[in-house]
């Protein structure tokens, strides 16, 4: 069992990398691995409660909760990012972390692999 | 004890969208992860600025006047006062006609003693190939 640690930065609605990171990930865990997910810049709304699911835009959360749930996924949020974006502790998914972005260097002190997928 | 290299590869525009910024403040961040890890363990960014993401390194820009933010030339010159190495590929810099004296080169004005260094891009490679992690902004 492998640790892989994904950053991504990119936009929840108007970008499918978010996307793309949680297939990733989902297909990381389903293979035994354990998966670290930093959310940065616009890529910290994804980590934010209330999504409301339309077919239109990229819809996550529920995957997301369902991947925290089987202890395999660490989603943690960039604290200013999100603080920048009016998105606050008490706005943040049950099971979401936010840390400053030291967090997310040693998350990839610890990692098998590093992808970092720049934002918008 | 071990020390993770991690290569941060800036290739965006500044200000156009916020990926060499969050590139910058991430390689930042390294002066604080010990927090997070045992002891002697530590990382160490190395930041390459190559293609577009040469222009991040450009000398007086105004940010805060027209935008009201602080400029990525002042998050370059906090890489060099916390002596990140920082690296600028040559050709780019060649091909987009600058000069090394429109560039940020150094902090000397803030305290800094690290000089951020123009290098040929196959230095750039050999530093991306020592990096245990790449990291493309």
């Amino acid at each position: 069992m492998g640790k892989l640690t994904i950053g991504t930065f990119s936009s929840l609605v108007g970008s499918v990398s978010l996307d793309f990171s949680i297939k990733l990930s989902e297909a990381a865990i389903q293979k035994g691995h354990k998966v670290d997910l930093w959310v940065s810049g616009n890529g910290t709304m994804l980590s934010k409660k209330g999504q409301k699911a339309f077919k239109d835009y990229s819809a996550l959360a529920k995957k997301v909760q369902e991947l925290i749930a089987t202890g395999n996924l660490q989603v943690t949020a960039c604290e200013a990012c999100a603080e920048a974006r009016g998105y606050h502790k008490e706005d943040t998914m049950e099971g979401v972390k936010r840390f400053s972005m030291d967090w997310y260097l040693a998350s990839t002190f610890t990692a098998d692999r590093v992808l970092h997928i720049g934002g918008d | 004890m071990a020390t993770k290299k991690l290569g941060f590869v800036v290739r965006t525009l500044p200000y156009k969208i916020e990926g060499s910024r969050l590139a910058m403040t991430h390689a930042i961040s390294s002066q604080t992860v010990e927090i997070y890890l045992e002891d002697g363990d530590n990382v160490e960014p190395v930041v390459c600025f190559i293609g577009d993401g040469v222009l991040n390194c450009l000398k007086n820009q105004q940010a805060m006047k027209h935008y009201g933010l602080t400029s990525l030339e002042q998050h370059v010159k906090n890489s060099l006062l916390l002596d990140l190495n920082v690296l600028i590929c040559k050709e780019d810099v060649d091909r987009l006609g600058l000069k090394e004296d429109a560039l940020i080169m150094d902090a000397e004005d803030i305290g800094g003693e690290t000089k951020a260094r123009i290098v040929p891009y196959s230095e750039i490679q050999k530093a991306m190939e020592s990096v245990d992690h790449l990291l493309f902004c």
